[in-house]
């Protein structure tokens, strides 16, 4: 697996897995439902709107993917999730519905018993993301005693057994290790073992393999997606990773400037884009036996989240809108509407209002 | 996976060693290297050797008066039999002090209390500094700025002129002056840990550790606190060498441990009319003097450097 090439890879997964990703119509209440969050920082240059009005559905034991590029708002929502806004950013407004409970009322110290318990996180830069004054198995033991209160022997052999569960070699030993003395791969499998030690019923995993080398990912990858299923809990991806969003997500949402602007199933997302961002983003992969002298870019870059432009945030670099020549992508802001049972969009291209007709409302 | 994972522990087993090495340790190494820092690591041990084993190794009691019990004077020379002094005059190798007392054993006694002065201010300077220092660099804000304040106010006045003026209210005396240079170096440390929590509050483990729901205190004292504890280290050492300077310093103006305490300080402070007439009575306190904070201040140098965070992953 390791030695094949990216785009290949996307659609052989994709192909590979579609009997085994049976899209199930949840019935079911979602296990975390975000409404209209807005996570705000309150700079000296001015407001930053990191997330502006994001509205996520994610049920029990789904992977959901969340795609963009850097600065689009993807770990502030994660970090939002997780109560982990620290001045000067504050949660303005919305919900985020946990099990029933709103995570935005509980207290801090209500919410330092769900984290690491029921949601918990993983980083994206592994070696950082452990102390390094501390061997890694009592790391992982730290958690069973924050939140089991497990007495220092017993929360050591969790901790190696969970060592050996993640794939570890010689668990006794490396749990011994300090954390300079691991390589990123392995200092990933700690950070995995950490996270899903509880059996948590949301990981949010924020770019789990953007700081690994390629071979390492496909392994990391694999042991997310077992893992996943054995202790069955939904996992938020975050990612700018398409490959990855292939081969583990079920659903995904595509963020641009702190808000969500395409939302499906992975397999639409790769089959039939709508928006144009997500139609650049795709067009942007190399593809493998394809002879092209130039990639495809996205002209222009993500906007300033100070000073974002009135209508349609990707408005300046929408090449559908000069096509078209729409003049309402600068003006008015498109909504999120459903455009086809069960997949998302925020673009004039497929919206009408009273007085404006989109030109790709009935095609597609 | 299960073969992999095998044969990796055969190939463990088999002299891929994996022996963990915790910074600390590498730290000791690397202090191992530096010959100045082991030069001061060398005079430190034979110094605490010296204070615990005072009692034993010392020829005469400190306090007692030799009137009457040997044929000495007042001020004597050093008589040491080894450089030809007669055989049959009592040997003291660093003379008699101004109230007929053996000023040799009286530098071991003062060893004692010396390195105890040294730890005991600077250990009381770091508690609270410490703390104090770790809340406000967490904490931020209005915290921040109230302790940060106070701190500003005590490092506005000379360390040495408030420690007396400290000890001026509290009445003169070991205990008291202890107490004044342990207030007097407070900010220090508190600036040391407040802008190494600062630094260290940033990094990614800290938002790990929260994000596995570790409260405020574990988070501040059982995993910022160890990564902080570097410059504090320096700090404390070079620390010693100063709090001692400054209680001999007390002592010498009379405000410090009173006559009859074998103290550096007040045994300089006592002779001090007599550096022409009795040299050696000023010479050995005001050596060892030195030689006790020199000792200090190559430790903290050497700790310094290899304790560095630049050189953490380059040399092992």
């Amino acid at each position: 697996m390791a030695c094949e090439t990216h785009l290949t890879r996307v659609w052989l997964i994709l192909v590979s897995n579609e009997v085994e990703r049976v899209v199930t119509k949840n019935n079911a209440a979602p296990l975390l439902e975000i409404k209209h969050l807005k996570t705000h920082f309150f700079t000296e240059d001015g407001v930053v709107r990191a997330v502006d009005g994001v509205d996520l559905q994610v049920f029990p034991g789904e992977v959901v993917g969340l795609v963009g590029e850097s600065g689009c708002g993807k770990s502030v929502t994660s970090l939002s999730i997780m109560q982990l806004i620290s001045a000067p950013g504050k949660i303005v407004a919305g919900e985020i519905t946990f099990e029933g409970q709103n995570l935005l009322e509980l207290s801090e110290k209500e919410m330092m018993k769900i984290r690491g318990d029921r949601i918990s996180m993983i980083f994206q830069q592994p070696q950082t993301s452990l102390n390094p004054v501390f061997q890694a198995g009592d790391q992982v033991a730290e958690v069973f005693r924050i939140h089991q209160k497990l007495q220092d022997e017993e929360a050591w052999e969790q901790a190696v057994e969970l060592f050996r569960m993640v794939g570890i070699p010689a668990p006794e030993r490396r749990a011994k290790s300090y954390p300079h003395e691991m390589s990123g791969g392995m200092a990933q499998r700690v950070m995995i073992a950490m996270a899903l030690a509880l059996r948590p019923n949301l990981l949010v995993a924020d770019e789990p393999t953007t700081a690994l080398d390629v071979t390492i990912q496909a392994q990391i990858i694999q042991l997310i997606q077992d893992l996943r299923k054995e202790v069955g809990a939904a996992v938020i991806l975050i990612t700018h990773d398409l490959g990855v969003v292939a081969e583990m997500a079920e659903r995904v949402a595509v963020m641009y400037a702190g808000q969500i602007v395409e939302m499906t199933d992975v397999i639409s997302l790769f089959d039939k884009t709508f928006h144009p961002y997500t139609q650049g983003l795709i067009g942007s992969i190399p593809v493998l036996g394809k002879v092209k002298e130039r990639l495809e870019v996205i002209p222009g870059s993500v906007p300033n989240l100070v000073d974002l432009p009135p209508g349609c945030r990707f408005a300046p670099r929408c090449r559908a809108r000069m096509e078209y020549g729409l003049d309402l992508c600068t003006k008015v802001e498109p909504q999120l509407i459903e455009y086809q049972p069960g997949h998302q969009v925020r673009c004039w291209l497929y919206q009408d209002t009273e007085e404006y007709k989109a030109p790709l409302k009935d095609r597609g | 996976m299960t073969d992999k994972t095998a044969n990796l522990a055969n190939l463990d087993k088999e002299g891929l060693s994996l022996k963990s090495v915790s910074l600390w340790q590498i730290t000791w190494r690397r202090l191992f290297k530096r010959k100045s820092a082991l030069l001061g690591l060398g005079i430190l041990i034979v110094l605490v050797f010296i204070a615990l084993t005072a009692q034993w190794i010392s020829p005469y009691d400190p306090y007692q008066v030799l009137i009457g019990i040997e044929d000495v004077d007042m001020r004597q020379a050093p008589c040491i039999h080894l450089l030809g002094c007669p055989k049959d005059q009592p040997q003291h190798i660093m003379g008699i002090d101004g109230n007929v007392r053996d000023q040799f054993s009286r530098l071991l006694y003062g060893t004692r209390l010396s390195l105890m002065v040294g730890l005991t201010t600077v250990s009381f300077a770091i508690i609270i500094g410490t703390i104090l220092g770790a809340l406000s660099g967490y904490f931020g804000g209005w915290v921040d700025n109230t302790i940060m304040r106070v701190m500003d106010v005590l490092l506005a006045f000379p360390s040495l002129l408030l420690a007396i003026a400290i000890v001026t209210v509290l009445g003169p005396g070991l205990i008291n002056a202890l107490l004044a240079i342990g207030i007097v170096s407070i900010p220090a440390y508190a600036r040391v840990v407040r802008s190494s929590v600062l630094s260290v509050r940033e990094m990614d483990y800290v938002s790990a550790t929260r994000a596995l729901g570790g409260n405020n205190f574990d988070i501040l004292f059982k995993r910022i606190m160890p990564n902080a504890l570097t410059p504090l280290i320096v700090q404390g050492t070079l620390g010693i060498a100063t709090a001692i300077l400054d209680a001999a310093a007390l002592s010498f103006l009379g405000l410090g441990a009173q006559p009859p305490t074998p103290e550096w300080g007040q045994m300089l402070s006592a002779e001090r009319n007599q550096v022409f007439t009795a040299p050696h009575l000023v010479f050995y306190p005001g050596f060892a003097i030195m030689t006790t904070v020199l000792a200090f201040n190559l430790l903290g140098d050497g700790l310094r450097d290899a304790l560095d965070p630049r050189l953490a992953h380059t040399s092992k």
